[in-house]
């Protein structure tokens, strides 16, 4: 075996910090090296992500040879430094004491009224590194206060310390300079320009790092004391970015949620969707079992309500469909997975509620289903090149949007739009017609080939390849011909875990495919049931799905979590759900699926269970419960009941036990199925092609509840070039009409192609499925004003 | 000792300010003979010129040019600092209204010798005329040939854009200066990286003063040993002294570095009305005050340190017994409180607080502890600030309670308009007395 274990070598200086000797990283900064030796120096400008300001000068050192204190946190520690810290040196103390007597004599003290008192950086190093007396007896700079700087994010501009640590935020890492520091001296705030507000979709990460009370969200405001908060690490929900959140809770009720730490993730950032779309938890749940009864649904105990669920998918049987959503936990998925196959022997499953395509699900089974940790974060950061096909990091995952730009990494995107996030990664658009990607993959310039052979080099796909035809094909051909690394990037949460999970018709567990006979012995093993008993030939998926249900090909449906809107033809879907002789739901909110079911089961939201999501690295996430007392139960669960009713146990259903059985299975080691092979295609139809995917933030049921975070949205608008606005007369208003209706939309223009327009895919004014009953590259026409 | 008039020689005549005027006086001579040269060797006569910066650091000129890395294929630039906002000093205005060319002539000089192919003369907003002597002399330089590509057969390109600034005097500190030339707010920039190495557009960069740019023409044409017979081995060659306060004669004066302020209160016409001097400053607000019995020192840099102060922007202003300094500490905090650009703590919460005190006690209603406060206020201003603004607005009153602390015992109870009639320290109060 020859494996080359290469041990990079770190430069290191010596320095003596309070007396101590000790070596550090070269470029490491004083105040970091402290810290080493466990002295913390007092700081409020300073942050790790930041390029350092030196700004607030309370981390005053001597450093011995220079004449005046030097601030730690933009002092590099050089060969043979000698540094003094308040711990050894009564000039770097008295420093650091006048610099925060300074600090406090604008500053209002209204402690008991303010939301950071008892987790405030200042208050602590006042405490910590103040004087304990202040001798100014002035009166106080005062301002009109709060003052919106967006809809969500508040700013008190007296307590504020001007450590610039949220425009630089701003500036720095999400790309968005909206906010500044504007007028001098002890008049110096936080402002922005007058009909701009702060509408960055990373905004709240400034009140998070904000270090006092200056900046806070409408959300959290006056809603609680930090000491009578509970907190808990958790994951968060809302997209495959795979997010460490920090979930404070007081009685029961989700207060807040913070970034956490996660270096090799999310570092210390969010995005707002994750940090203030959780009021949906605490609104609408469904709180008792459903049993349709005389055409009515009614209340139910859980033992009759199991009964009936569990005795009419048993007579479906193997002509029943599950659909389990984006958003189940990976445990849960793998519950679907394996109730599917091992209760009710059928193979039809599909965790996509969205575009899909047999193409793509070739492309998932073949490359994607169980496949090791491939990309990471860490490799996007080092990528000399990174072409992005079919997706927009900064509305899809933008975790994703802030490495790459973080990296400054060179990123080309085959698209119809060039982004407002892709002018901020500093990205160039390479064109092609929504629809088209593949042709423009197969005729891919040169030097866009080239970049891609360099070692490093990444290829991300997004879920609208699904949505694109050859896409999938052209992608995995193209990684396989230049070298470079493929990754899949979903949306949601739980779409890479459902796959691993076996959620998806012709896939087990792991990767393994359906069809193969070790595959299978594997899974009947871990599952106590005989193999025979799995179902032989991989089931439905997709549309097809929802047409054989809507067409009687399927007589049962067990649904968890879907919104038909968020499927290409809503309308199908309904149809599908009233055709189908039994439908059995397992949600927590009420839905158009929950409202046409004979039984509907209430399940635990992710508050109350433990799980896992698998992020689009394939990164496992896991959380823990946060309301340990809670006494919903998780799909898994649930469906556990439901087997033991029908009959068959089929090993665990409790998250630990699943856990066991996955780790158990491990990934597919064996040949898998080959990508697919299918030809880009040619566009049909004249007009203006239609692009269009889901914005951060949107009309996602997720998402109800938060008004304020609703106010940051992207206003809805069509867009289109220059040109095509011209040739329209540049009205301000336009008609786009698809195949099934029409929506008028305010016009913006943007670098978009000619020839087509963008509308978001599901915003409050519009849905395209929905409204226009059109797809993404459907030919629609755009015209001057509103609907006649 | 005797007026040496170099850059303010030829300023009674009334073109001087044109293309004509200037070359009827050897303009534009020292241009031809620098472009001959190599441009390290203009580097290194500069250096052994001894010549200080005129800004109000007195960094050796020289050595600043040296830092610039040559040859490194980068763009140099030059970026003369004319925001001249500092109270008391009224020097660099002048000169660029009366002699704008001297200034274009040293500008094309320097860049040569620094490498630089654009150079940038950063103007203080509030003075359109300074602005448009200069933007004339830089229009008409350039159709004679001095400015563009090739000038004068040499090769060398060279253009200037002449920026006027918003007038804030925070735009004067060099890095400040640079980030409001690129278009950000002008707030001071962290060090190192310095402008040598990543200054204007992150490409190395010189500032300097307008009066350090206009000696270089000078120094080119009349040769080293010319330069160096004025002033002192540490503080070589002349200065515009601009001479302001309760002077009957105020002006501006050229002579060499060495000069005492006595010498130059006899130029100046002496204190009006035969008054005395209470307290002086070398060199703007930003330089600690002296007093009478500093008169006879020689105005260099070592001999104004070793006193304690500074030559500064080498801008003499004068107070006679009229003033009370209280008052006048009062004003200058004032003015540092509302310049101070808001970067820093000590010097933006610094600034509001001592002078929210000092106005206590201009009113009569100091308290007393206050005024080791004060002190201990300005002591945690000093040297921990982020730039010398911070410094300089920690600086006038400790020097002020050194040698006056019964006037400021005094504001204790009694409000200094009552001790001090402030219609007598009025400029024209003299005049009309007279
Ligand atoms: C607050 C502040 C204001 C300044 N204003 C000026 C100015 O108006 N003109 C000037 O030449 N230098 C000014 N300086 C000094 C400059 O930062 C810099 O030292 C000088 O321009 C360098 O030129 P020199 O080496 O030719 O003196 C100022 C410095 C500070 C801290
Ligand atoms: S609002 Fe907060 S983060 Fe922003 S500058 Fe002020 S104190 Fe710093
Ligand atoms: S980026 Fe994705 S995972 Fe992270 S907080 Fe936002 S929605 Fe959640
Ligand atoms: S000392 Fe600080 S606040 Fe004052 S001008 Fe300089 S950077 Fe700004
Ligand atoms: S933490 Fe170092 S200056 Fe602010």
């Amino acid at each position: 075996m020859t494996e080359n274990t290469t041990t990079e070598i770190v430069p290191t200086v010596s320095v003596t910090i309070d007396g101590v000797a000790l070596q550090v990283p070269k470029g490491t900064l004083a105040i970091r090296a402290a810290e080493m030796i466990g002295v913390e120096i007092p700081r409020f400008c300073d942050h790790p992500l930041l390029e350092p300001v030196a700004a607030c000068r309370a981390c005053l050192i001597e450093v011995e040879g220079m004449p005046k204190p030097q601030p730690a946190c933009a002092q590099v520690v050089g060969e043979g430094m000698t540094i003094r810290t308040q711990q050894s040196s009564e000039v770097a103390k008295d420093a650091q004491e006048g610099v925060m007597e300074f600090l406090l004599i604008n500053h209002p003290l209204d402690c008991p009224v303010c939301d950071k008192g008892g987790e405030c950086p200042l208050q602590n190093q006042a405490m910590s590194a103040g004087r304990g007396e202040s001798r100014f007896e002035g009166e106080k700079r005062t301002f009109d206060k709060p003052i919106n700087v967006s809809a969500q994010i508040l700013l008190d501009r007296e307590r504020c310390v001007s450590c610039a640590r949220c425009t630089r935020f701003a500036d720095q890492i999400a790309g968005d300079p909206m906010i500044e520091l504007l007028e001098r001296g002890a008049q110096q705030q936080v402002g922005t320009a007058s009909d701009e507000p702060f509408d960055s979709y990373f905004s709240g990460n400034t009140v998070q790092i904000c270090p006092v009370g200056a900046l806070t969200s409408a959300a959290y405001r006056f809603r609680s004391r930090p000491f009578d908060l509970v907190s808990v690490p958790t994951t968060c929900e809302h997209c495959a970015s795979g997010c460490s959140l920090r979930t404070d809770y007081r009685r029961g009720v989700v207060t807040r949620r913070l970034a956490w730490d996660s270096p090799e993730v999310n570092e210390e950032w969010n995005c707002d969707k994750g940090r203030f779309a959780f009021a949906y938890l605490a609104e609408g749940r469904i709180t008792t079992p459903l049993v349709r009864e005389d055409g009515e649904l009614r209340p139910a105990s859980w033992p009759e309500a199991i009964d009936v669920a569990a005795r009419g998918l048993a007579a479906a049987g193997s002509r029943t469909g599950v659909l389990t959503g984006g958003r189940l936990t990976q445990e849960d998925a793998y519950g679907y997975a394996k109730f599917a196959r091992a209760v009710l022997g059928t193979d039809s499953i599909d965790f996509r509620a969205r575009a899909t395509s047999p193409e793509e699900t070739q492309f998932l089974r073949a490359a994607v289903a169980g496949a090791p940790i491939g990309v990471t974060y860490t490799a996007l950061e080092q990528a000399p090149f990174v072409l992005l096909v079919g997706f927009e990091p900064e509305d899809e995952s933008p975790i994703v949007f802030l490495r790459l730009r973080k990296a400054r990494t060179r990123v080309v995107s085959v698209g119809a739009v060039a982004t407002r996030g892709l002018d901020k990664m500093g990205g160039e658009l390479l064109a092609a017609l929504p629809g088209q990607e593949a042709a423009a993959l197969r005729d891919l310039p040169a030097d866009i080939r080239a970049a891609l052979e360099q070692p490093g080099a990444v290829i991300l796909a997004g879920e609208r390849i699904a949505a694109s035809a050859g896409a999938p094909s052209a992608v995995s051909t193209l990684a396989a011909s230049t070298g470079a690394a493929l990754a899949w990037v979903p949306r949601r949460a739980g779409e890479r875990g459902a796959l691993d999970a076996g959620a998806l018709a012709g896939l087990l567990p792991g990767g393994r495919p359906l069809i193969d006979a070790q595959a299978r012995a594997q899974v009947a093993a871990i599952w106590g049931i005989d193999t025979a008993a799995l179902p032989g030939l991989p089931g439905l998926s997709g549309d097809d799905l929802l047409t054989s249900a809507s067409r009687v090909g399927l007589s049962a449906l067990l649904v968890a979590g879907v919104d038909p809107v968020d499927l290409p033809d809503p309308a199908l879907a309904l149809r599908a759900v009233d055709t189908a002789a039994f439908v059995v739901a397992l949600d927590h909110h009420h839905s158009a699926v929950t409202e046409r079911a004979d039984v509907v089961l209430p399940v635990a939201l992710v508050t109350e269970k433990s799980g896992t999501f698998l992020d689009w690295e394939g990164r496992p996430r896991p959380f823990g419960q946060v309301f340990k007392d809670a006494l919903t139960m998780s799909d898994a669960t649930v469906l556990g009941m439901i087997a033991s009713a029908i009959g068959t146990s089929a090993g665990a259903w409790d998250v630990n036990g699943i856990r066991r059985e996955l780790t158990a299975l491990g990934p597919w080691q064996g040949a898998r199925a080959v990508v697919p092979g299918v030809q880009p295609q040619a566009a049909a139809g004249a007009g203006f092609r239609l692009a269009s995917w889901r914005e951060l933030l949107d009309a996602g049921v997720l998402q109800e509840g938060e008004p304020f975070l609703a106010a940051t949205a992207r206003p809805s608008a069509a867009i289109v070039s220059a040109a095509a606005a011209a040739r329209l007369g540049s009205p301000a208003t336009v008609t786009v009409t698809g195949p099934a209706g029409s929506v008028t939309l305010p016009l913006e223009v943007g670098a978009v192609l000619d020839d087509v327009v963008f509308v978001p895919m599901h915003s409050s004014e519009c849905s395209i499925y929905r409204d226009l009953g059109a797809r993404i590259g459907t030919a629609v026409d755009v015209t001057a004003g509103g609907a006649a | 000792m005797t007026l040496t008039p170099v850059i303010t020689e030829h300023w009674d005549a009334p073109d001087l300010y044109t293309i004509e005027g200037y070359r009827r006086f050897g303009g534009y001579r020292a241009l031809e003979s620098a472009l001959k040269q190599d441009p390290d060797a203009i580097i290194t006569t500069i250096k052994d010129s001894g010549l200080r910066g005129r800004g109000g650091a007195g960094f050796p000129t020289g050595l600043k040019w040296s830092f610039v890395p040559q040859n490194d294929g980068k763009q140099h630039y030059l970026v003369v600092n004319a925001d001249e906002s500092e109270p008391g000093a009224c020097k660099d205005i002048p000169i660029m209204m009366a002699n704008p060319h001297a200034l274009v002539e040293g500008v094309i000089i320097s860049s040569f010798a620094i490498r630089a192919n654009h150079a940038f003369i950063y103007i203080r907003g509030e003075v359109p005329n300074a602005l448009r002597k200069v933007a004339n002399a830089v229009a008409e330089a350039r159709r004679a040939g001095y400015l563009g590509t090739n000038v004068l057969g040499s090769g060398f390109d060279i253009d200037i854009v002449v920026h006027a600034g918003a007038g804030a005097y925070i735009c004067g500190e060099e890095t400040a200066l640079l980030d409001s030339l690129e278009g950000f707010r002008g707030q001071p920039r962290l060090k190192p990286p310095f402008p040598a190495v990543a200054g204007l557009y992150a490409s190395p960069t010189v500032i300097n003063n307008v009066e350090t740019i206009c000696n270089i023409p000078y120094i080119i044409d009349r040769g080293l040993d010319w330069f160096r017979q004025f002033g002192t081995e540490k503080s070589p060659g002349f200065k515009v002294w601009a001479v302001s306060g309760h002077v009957n004669n105020p002006g501006i004066f050229e002579a060499p570095l060495g000069i005492t302020m006595r010498q130059l209160l006899e130029y100046a016409g002496g204190v009006r009305g035969g008054g005395n001097v209470k307290f002086w400053l070398p060199g703007g607000s930003s330089v600690p005050l002296l007093t009478a019995e500093h008169l006879d020192l020689p105005l260099t840099y070592e001999e104004m340190a070793a006193a304690g102060t500074m030559l500064g922007t080498g801008t003499p202003m004068i107070f006679d017994d009229t003033v009370s300094v209280v008052k006048a500490v009062t004003r200058w905090l004032e003015f540092y409180k509302h310049e101070s650009c808001g970067k820093c703590t000590p010097c933006r919460e610094g600034t509001y607080w001592i002078t929210g005190m000092l106005e206590t006690f201009e009113h009569g209603h100091g308290r007393e502890s206050d005024l080791e406060l004060l002190v201990s206020a300005c002591n945690q201003i000093a040297g921990r600030s982020f730039c010398a603004l911070g410094d300089a607005a920690a600086t006038p009153y400790p020097a002020a309670l050194k040698y006056f602390r019964d006037e400021f015992v005094a504001a204790t109870h009694t409000p200094v308009d009552d001790t001090f009639d402030p219609v007598a320290s009025y400029i024209h109060a003299g005049a009309a007395a007279r």
